[in-house]
C-alpha cells in the first residue's frame, strides 16, 4: 500500500470506529454496570439502571447513537516513533471525526469560542483534540477515542493545594466535586484524579486515569488505598444513579500521579458518565487493527 | 397504572403531583435549553413557539434530514438542567411552561417559580437517549435553526415520553435539594474517615 492509500483506509477505519464508540459501551463499562445493577437495593434506582439498559439494546439493535451528547471528540495518542503514518496521523484523525460525524451520525458539538458558530462538522480550532505521547522503537499506534460528552465535563476541576492540606485535602477536593456538580453527570461515574504538581499536569492525568478501565488499580499501594477510600466513601453518600439515590455512585476512582513540586500539590478530577463512551484501537504499521476495549466488534 | 400528563397542561393537572412520582407525557414537547433561554430573558426576543401549558426539554438531539426535508429524531436525551437555573424562574413566568424535563436537579429560584406559576420540573434518566427518540412520533417544526442542530427548538409530537420523575413539584418541593442535604451531612463523616488513613506526608 502506498502511503496515500493507507492513509485513506486508516481515515476509514477511525471514522467507523469513532462512530462505533458512540453506540456500544466497552465491555469493562458494560461488565461493571451489570455488577452495580445486582447489589442495588434502592428501587428507584434499579429503575434507572433498567431503563440505562434497555437504551443500550436499543442503541445496538437501531445502531444509533446511544446517548444524543456525542461529545467532543478527543484522541489519545501513544505512537510508536517508527509509526510508518506519524506525520499523517493529525490530518487522519481530522478526517476520521469528519466521517464519524457523517456515519453516526453525531450531533454537532464543534462551537468556535468568541466566533460563537457551531461549525456543524465537529472540527474546529484545535478540535478534535489531540494528546500526544511518543512511544521509543515501536513501530505501531495506540489510540484512545474518547467522547467528551457536557454533562460529564463539567464537573472537570483543577487546584493546587498547600502541603499541609495534604491527601486529606485531595479527598476533601474529589467529595467537594462529587456533592455538587458530580450527582448531575450521570452517576454511576467514573472518577478520575490526577495527583501531581500544578493545574494543568493534574488535569492531564485526571483525564488519562478514566481512560484507563474502570477495574484498574494503581500501582502504588498508598494511591490504591486512596482509590479504595474514595470509591466506598463516595458510594457511602447515597448519591446513586442519576443522583436521585442509591447505593452505587461510581463504577469506579482511578488515580493517576507524578511527581510534585515540594510546596505543590497539584489535583484535579474528570468524571466520565455511565455512558462512558471511549474506545481503543491498536494499529499496526501495516494498517491492520485490533480493537482492545470492545469485544467482537465489526467495523 | 400509569400517569399521563397531556399537553395542555393545566394547573389542577399538576396539583397532586409530587416530589418522586413519576409520570408520562402524551402530547407536544418542545426542545429548549441555553441559548433559547438567554433569548427570551436577556435579549427580550420573543420565542417563536407558544409554550402556554406547554412542554419543554432541556435536550439538544441527533436530527437526521431526510430527502424530503422532513427531519428524524435519531437520539434525544436530557441535557444538565442547572445550566438554566439562572433564567428559569423568569422564563416559566413569561412562557406560561408547565413542565419541565431535563437532567439532574434545580435550584431555589427554579423551584420559588414552580410555586409561583404552577409548574414542575421533571428528570428523565441521563443517557438514555434512543429509548427517547422512540417515544418521539413526529417532528413537528423546528425553530431557530441558525443556532446549530443541538439549540434549534425542536418541536415533538410525543407518546408515552418517560419515564419522568417529579424533582420540583408545583408546592416548590425541591427533591435534589433534600438529598443534597443528606449527601453533604455525610460527607462530613467519609471525609474524616478518609482524613485518618491518607496521612501519607510524615
Amino acid at each position: 500500500m502506498d502511503k496515500a492509500a493507507a492513509a485513506e483506509s486508516l481515515t476509514n477505519t477511525l471514522a467507523k470506529f469513532t462512530a462505533y464508540i458512540g453506540k456500544r459501551l466497552p465491555t469493562d463499562v458494560k461488565v461493571k454496570q451489570a455488577e452495580l445493577r445486582k447489589k442495588e437495593t434502592n428501587p428507584m434506582a434499579i429503575e434507572i439502571f433498567d431503563v440505562m439498559a434497555e437504551n443500550q439494546e436499543a442503541a445496538d439493535k437501531l445502531d444509533r447513537p446511544s446517548c444524543q451528547d456525542t461529545g467532543v471528540i478527543q484522541y489519545f495518542i501513544q505512537a510508536g516513533s517508527g509509526f510508518p503514518l506519524l506525520g499523517e496521523l493529525e490530518s487522519i484523525l481530522e478526517g476520521a471525526t469528519l466521517g464519524a460525524t457523517e456515519i453516526g451520525p453525531l450531533r454537532h458539538n464543534a462551537v468556535e469560542s468568541f466566533e460563537e458558530k457551531n461549525t456543524g462538522t465537529n472540527t474546529g480550532s484545535k478540535i478534535p483534540w489531540l494528546d500526544w505521547e511518543i512511544i521509543p522503537g515501536e513501530d505501531y499506534a495506540i489510540v484512545d477515542v474518547y467522547m467528551a460528552g457536557g454533562g460529564c465535563t463539567l464537573p472537570g476541576a483543577s487546584t493546587v493545594l498547600m502541603p499541609g492540606q495534604g491527601y486529606e485535602g485531595v479527598a476533601e477536593f474529589v467529595l467537594d466535586v462529587m456533592t455538587s456538580r458530580g450527582l448531575n453527570a450521570c452517576p454511576p461515574l467514573l472518577v478520575g484524579v490526577g495527583v501531581s504538581t500544578s493545574a494543568e499536569t493534574a488535569a492531564r492525568l485526571s483525564k488519562k486515569a478514566i481512560l484507563k478501565p474502570v477495574t484498574a488499580r494503581n500501582q502504588n499501594e498508598k494511591a490504591a488505598k486512596l482509590e479504595d477510600l474514595l470509591t466506598d466513601g463516595i458510594n457511602e453518600l447515597g448519591i446513586g444513579p442519576q443522583g436521585l439515590t442509591g447505593d452505587n455512585t461510581v463504577m469506579g476512582v482511578n488515580i493517576e500521579s507524578s511527581a510534585r513540586h515540594p510546596s505543590t500539590i497539584g489535583v484535579a478530577i474528570s468524571t466520565g458518565c455511565w455512558a462512558h463512551r471511549r474506545g481503543q484501537i491498536k494499529i499496526n504499521a501495516d494498517m491492520s487493527y485490533e480493537i482492545l476495549s470492545h469485544e467482537d466488534v465489526k467495523l | 397504572m400509569k400517569k399521563v400528563l397531556k399537553t395542555p397542561i393545566s394547573a389542577e393537572d399538576l396539583a397532586e403531583l409530587k416530589v418522586g412520582d413519576v409520570v408520562y407525557l402524551d402530547g407536544t414537547l418542545v426542545t429548549c435549553r441555553d441559548v433559547a433561554h438567554r433569548r427570551l430573558i436577556e435579549l427580550k426576543q420573543d420565542l417563536p413557539v407558544d409554550l402556554e401549558g406547554g412542554a419543554i426539554f432541556h435536550a439538544g438531539p441527533i436530527v437526521r434530514e431526510k430527502d424530503d426535508g422532513s427531519f428524524e429524531m435519531v437520539s434525544i436525551g436530557p441535557t444538565t438542567s442547572m445550566r438554566m437555573e439562572k433564567f428559569e424562574r423568569e422564563f416559566i413566568k413569561q412562557t406560561g411552561v408547565r413542565l419541565i424535563i431535563g437532567k439532574g436537579g434545580m435550584g431555589p429560584e427554579t423551584a420559588a417559580g414552580c410555586q409561583e406559576s404552577k409548574a414542575v420540573h421533571a428528570v428523565f434518566p441521563g443517557g438514555c437517549a434512543v429509548v427517547a427518540a422512540t417515544k418521539v412520533e413526529a417532528i413537528e417544526g423546528a425553530e431557530w435553526q441558525d443556532l446549530g442542530m443541538p439549540e434549534t427548538l425542536w418541536i415533538n409530537r410525543v407518546k408515552g415520553f418517560g419515564p419522568l420523575i417529579i424533582s420540583i413539584d408545583s408546592h416548590g418541593n425541591n427533591l435534589f435539594e433534600i438529598n443534597k442535604k443528606n449527601y453533604n451531612d455525610r460527607k462530613k463523616s467519609v471525609l474524616e474517615k478518609i482524613s485518618q488513613e491518607v496521612k501519607f506526608i510524615k
